[in-house]
C-alpha cells in the first residue's frame, strides 16, 4: 500500500511535468490563486474566443434541435401513426422502413458535417487560443 | 438444436478468447507503474482509431447483438426502433458532451461538473448517481450471461447459470484490478473486431442466399411471419394501448439520452491525448455502431425469413436465439461441419462481448467509487489509502455485489435492464453535464439538486412501476404498491432532472462563480490546461 502511494504521488507529479500545463490551484480555503482567474475571464471576453463558441454553437445547437425532432418525430409516428408508417413505397419497402433508414441516413450525414465544420472552421483558432492561454497562465506565475 | 459438438467447439472458442485477454492483461501491465492516470486513463495516448473501436466494443453489448435480432424476428420493424434509437444517441455525445468532457475532466463525470462548483457535494452526488447506474447496467450484463449459458450450451440447470455469473464476474475482477483501463481498452477493441467480423460474415451469408434482393428478403421474411406485411410495420410489439404506447415513446427518450450520461463511455474520451482525438473516435464509434445495426437488422429479417418466427420463438420466447439459429441454417443445417463451426463462433462472441462490456463499466464504477466517493468522503486524519489501491478494491466489491444481484434478477428481461440504467443515466447525470457546460449561472445547488431530482425520481418510479409488483410478471407478483403505469420512467424523470437543476440554481443565495465558469468554458471549447 505504502509503495502505491509512493507511485501513485509519482503519477501526480508526472501529470504536470509530461504536459508542461497547469492545473488550476486552489489554496487551503478552496479560492483559487488570484491571476489565473483573471486570465480565465480576460480570455473568455476576448474576440477571438467568442468567435470560436460562436462557430461552435452556430453549428452545435440548431443541429442538436434538429435532430432530436427529426428523431422524436420518428418515434411518435411510429408508435401513434403505424397507418402512416406502413404505406408502401416500392416493393416491400414501407414508409416506415425509409424513415428508418433515413435516421441511420441522416446520423451519418451529421456526423461528417460536424467533424468537417470542426476541422476548417474551429480547430485552428482553439489550439491558438489554448496555447496563448497556457503562456498567459504560466506567465501569472502559478507553477 | 445444441449438441456435444456446438458445445465443445464453442467453449474451445471462449476458452480461446479468455486465454488472449488474459495475455493481454498480463502483457499490458508489466512495467506499468500504478499511477492513477495510467490505471483510469490508460496513459491517455491511444489513437483515435483504437479508441473508436473500444468505445464501439464498450456500447455494442450481448443485448443488441442477439436481443435486437430477435426483437426483429419476431416483431419485425419494431425491433428496428431500438437500433435506431441506440444509433442516434451518438450524436448527442459527439455534438456536446465528448470534445468538452475531455478537456475538461481528468476521470471521471464528476471531474468536470466539480471544476466550477463546491467539490465535495457535487463529488458525492455525481458519484453516487454514476455508481448507480453503472450497477443497474452491470446486473443486466450479468443476467445476459447466464441466460446466455442456458440457451447456448444447453446447461438448463441452475448450476451452470449460477457457475457462468460467478465465473464472468471473476474473470472481470481480475482484468480490471490487474491491467486497468490498458488492459480494459485493448480487450474492447478484440471484442469489437471478433463481434464486427462475424457479424459482417452473417450478413454477407443472408444477402447471398437471397442474391442481394433485399425486397425478396423483405418479403420472405413477412411471408413467413405469419403476420404478412404487418411484420414490415410499427405496431406489432408497441402498438397496444395508449400505455404500451407511451412506454414506447419513454424508452425510446432515455435511449436517445441516456448514452451521453453513462460514466463507461465518458470515461473513454479520457484515454486519448486532445479533444480532436475524442471527437475523431466518436466519428470512428458512429460509424462502427451504425454498420453494426443496419446489420443487425438485415440478420434479424434474414431469421424471419430463413427459420420463421414461430420456430424461434419456439426455442426461445424473447427472441434471444435467433442469430444463434440463423447461423447454424446459414452453415448448412444442424449436423453439418459449417453449421457447427457457425453455431460455435456465434456464441463465443456473444460470451466475449459480454466480458468485455462487464470489464469497461466495472472499471468506470471503480473510478467513480474510489476518485469521487473515497476521496470526497475519506476522512483527513485517517490513514490514506492510495486512490489506485481503493479502486482495485473498489472493482472486486462491485463485481461480487454485481455476481449477487445478477444472480437475484435472474429472471429480469435484459433488455429492460438496460433500458432502465438509461434512463437513470438520462434523468440523473445528462441534466448536470449539459447545465455545468453550458449554463452561466448554473450553482452548486442546481448541480445537486439536478442529480437528485433525476435519480431519486428514476428510481423511485421504477419501485412503484408494474415492472416491481402489481402484474403477473413482476419481479414481486405477490403485492401490490404499483402506482406508475410506465415500465420505463424516462419521460417524467428526465425532465424533472432538468427541472430539479434549474430550480436549485434561481433558489440559490449563492451568486453563481463567474471566474470558474469561465475558466470552464475556456478549457472546454479551446483544451487549455487540459490533462
Amino acid at each position: 500500500m505504502e509503495q502505491l502511494d509512493e507511485q501513485e504521488r509519482a503519477g501526480a507529479r508526472d501529470d504536470g511535468a509530461a504536459t508542461g500545463v497547469p492545473r488550476p490551484r486552489y489554496d487551503e480555503a478552496g479560492h483559487r490563486t488570484p491571476g489565473a482567474a483573471e486570465i480565465y475571464l480576460e480570455v473568455q471576453r476576448s474576440p477571438a474566443f467568442q468567435e470560436v463558441r460562436r462557430r461552435y454553437r452556430r453549428f452545435a445547437f440548431p443541429a442538436t434541435v434538429a435532430f432530436l425532432l427529426w428523431y422524436l418525430a420518428y418515434v411518435v409516428a411510429a408508435t401513434a401513426a403505424p397507418g402512416l408508417m406502413a404505406r408502401p413505397v416500392a416493393g416491400a419497402v414501407n414508409v416506415a422502413m425509409v424513415a428508418g433508414l433515413g435516421q441511420f441516413l441522416t446520423t451519418f450525414l451529421l456526423t461528417w458535417a460536424y467533424a468537417r465544420h470542426a476541422r476548417l472552421r474551429r480547430d485552428r483558432a482553439a489550439l491558438e487560443l489554448r496555447w496563448d492561454t497556457q503562456e498567459m497562465t504560466r506567465g501569472a506565475g502559478q507553477w | 438444436m445444441v449438441t456435444g459438438d456446438h458445445q465443445t467447439l464453442a467453449l474451445l472458442l471462449f476458452s480461446a478468447f479468455v486465454a488472449v485477454t488474459l495475455g493481454i492483461t498480463t502483457w499490458v501491465s508489466r512495467n506499468r507503474h500504478g499511477s492513477t492516470e495510467e490505471f483510469y486513463a490508460g496513459g491517455r495516448l491511444f489513437s483515435p482509431m483504437e479508441n473508436g473501436f473500444a468505445i464501439a466494443g464498450d456500447y455494442m453489448s450481448a443485448a443488441s447483438f442477439l436481443g435486437i435480432s430477435g426483437l426483429i424476428a419476431l416483431y419485425g420493424y419494431d425491433g428496428m426502433l431500438y437500433s435506431v434509437g441506440f444509433l442516434v444517441a451518438w450524436l448527442v455525445v459527439l455534438l456536446l458532451v465528448a470534445e468538452l468532457v475531455r478537456n475538461c475532466g481528468r476521470f471521471t463525470l464528476a471531474d468536470v461538473v466539480a471544476a466550477r462548483m463546491a467539490e465535495r457535494p457535487v463529488r458525492i452526488a455525481a458519484g453516487t448517481s454514476s455508481v448507480a447506474v453503472s450497477v443497474l447496467y452491470l446486473v443486466a450484463q450479468m443476467v445476459g450471461a447466464g441466460s446466455l449459458v442456458a440457451l447456448l450450451l444447453g446447461g438448463t440447470g441452475e448450476a451452470a447459470r449460477t457457475w457462468t455469473v460467478i465465473g464472468v464476474g471473476a474473470l472481470m475482477v481480475i482484468y480490471v484490478s490487474l491491467g486497468g483501463m490498458r488492459a480494459t481498452t485493448w480487450i474492447q477493441i478484440v471484442k469489437a473486431v471478433l463481434l464486427m467480423a462475424g457479424t459482417v460474415a452473417l450478413t454477407v451469408l443472408v444477402l447471398i442466399r437471397f442474391h442481394g434482393d433485399i425486397d425478396s428478403l423483405l418479403s420472405t421474411a413477412a411471408e413467413r411471419s405469419g403476420h404478412g406485411t404487418a411484420f414490415l410495420g410499427p405496431g406489432l410489439r408497441y402498438g397496444g394501448d395508449w400505455t404500451a404506447r407511451l412506454d414506447f415513446i419513454s424508452l425510446g427518450l432515455a435511449l436517445v439520452l441516456g448514452t451521453a450520461g453513462l460514466p463507461h463511455i465518458l470515461s473513454r474520451f479520457y484515454t486519448v491525448p486532445t479533444a480532436r482525438a475524442a471527437r475523431r473516435s466518436v466519428v470512428w464509434s458512429i460509424g462502427l455502431i451504425g454498420g453494426f445495426y443496419l446489420m443487425t437488422i438485415v440478420l434479424g429479417f434474414g431469421a424471419a425469413a430463413l427459420i420463421g418466427s414461430d420456430e424461434v420463438r419456439a426455442s426461445n420466447a424473447s427472441g434471444n436465439t435467433a442469430v444463434p439459429l440463423l447461423a447454424l441454417d446459414l452453415g448448412g443445417g444442424a449436423g453439418s461441419t459449417g453449421g457447427t463451426v457457425l453455431f460455435a463462433v456465434v456464441a463465443a462472441v456473444a460470451f466475449a462481448t459480454i466480458l468485455a462490456v462487464v470489464a469497461g463499466i466495472t472499471l468506470a464504477s471503480s473510478a467513480s467509487v474510489a476518485h469521487d466517493l473515497y476521496a470526497s468522503l475519506r476522512r483527513p486524519d485517517g490513514r490514506q489509502y492510495s486512490e489506485v489501491a481503493v479502486a482495485r478494491v473498489a472493482a472486486a466489491v462491485i463485481g461480487a455485489a454485481a455476481i449477487g444481484l445478477g444472480l437475484l434478477a435472474s429472471d429480469l428481461n435484459v433488455a429492460f435492464l438496460v433500458g432502465l440504467a438509461f434512463a437513470v443515466a438520462a434523468s440523473a447525470n445528462l441534466p448536470v453535464l449539459l447545465y455545468s457546460l453550458f449554463w452561466r449561472r448554473f450553482t452548486t445547488r442546481g448541480a445537486v439538486w439536478s442529480v437528485y431530482g433525476g435519480l431519486v425520481p428514476a428510481v423511485l418510479l421504477v419501485l412503484l412501476s408494474p415492472v416491481v409488483s402489481g402484474s403477473p410478471d413482476a419481479l414481486f407478483p405477490g403485492v401490490d404498491l404499483q402506482v406508475f403505469p410506465l415500465q420505463n420512467p424516462g419521460v417524467v424523470s428526465i425532465p424533472l432532472g432538468f427541472l430539479a437543476g434549474w430550480l436549485g440554481t434561481v433558489t440559490s443565495p449563492e451568486p453563481p462563480d463567474e471566474a470558474r465558469h469561465a475558466e470552464t468554458e475556456v478549457r472546454a471549447l479551446t483544451g487549455a490546461g487540459a490533462v
